[in-house]
């Protein structure tokens, strides 16, 4: 098996784009790449308990998923973790402008972290940006 | 001995039917067997390519009536 690994940034609070960066993370950790994602901006949020998952859609794509059984994003970002051992840094700028503590974030993701130190981390792997 | 199990994952799209293979698969003994009910149209490529990047085995890919029966065998 090749391993390779995988750099996510999720900074976008839209349904179609947490929807496709969580489907990214979840089959890229299960298929044996080491994954990263690093949250911030918009997406951060969602992270932060009791904020609830309903994110605004963006265009009809987002409207017609409404209603269909698609995997949920939330639940999709903790398989990742909990099925492949991806690892979901919050971005600890974003962590500071929402005024957020470790403890008040879902206990799947990792400690904060802060860009440089993401992005030392992403040296020479595939980086996604959604 | 070998055991089947049925994972119906009828009516979830990409990527529910694999995450319910791959949260099953970890259940179950080596050797035993998975069959996933999909109608993702994705699975019947998704899955043969899930399965032969980690080591398990595929064994069928069937289509009836609109249902994928995906069957893999845990190898490992």
């Amino acid at each position: 098996m090749r391993l390779s690994k995988m750099s996510i940034m999720v900074i976008s609070g839209s349904l179609e784009r947490l929807q496709m960066a969580a489907m990214v993370a979840s089959v890229g950790a299960v298929s044996g790449n080491k994954v990263m994602v690093f949250v911030s901006m918009n997406a951060l949020p969602y992270f932060i308990k009791g904020h609830g998952a309903h994110a605004p859609i963006e265009g009809d794509f987002g409207k017609i998923m409404e209603g269909k059984n698609v995997p949920p994003f939330m639940e999709l970002f903790e398989k990742a973790v909990e099925l492949g051992n991806a690892k979901i840094y919050p971005c600890s700028m974003a962590m500071d402008v929402l005024s957020a503590k470790p403890g008040d974030l879902e206990p799947y993701l990792a400690e904060p972290l802060g860009l440089t130190k993401f992005l030392s981390d992403a040296a020479g792997s595939q980086a996604w940006t959604f | 001995m070998a055991q089947k199990k049925v994972i119906d994952a009828r009516g979830t799209f990409c990527p529910g039917p694999l995450m319910e293979l791959i949260a099953n698969i970890k259940l179950v003994n080596v050797g035993d067997e998975l069959e996933v009910l999909s109608t993702d149209q994705g699975s019947q490529s998704d899955i043969p390519e899930w399965v032969n990047k980690v080591g398990h085995q595929m064994v069928s890919t069937t289509e009836q009536n609109g249902v994928w029966h995906i069957v893999v065998r845990k190898a490992k």
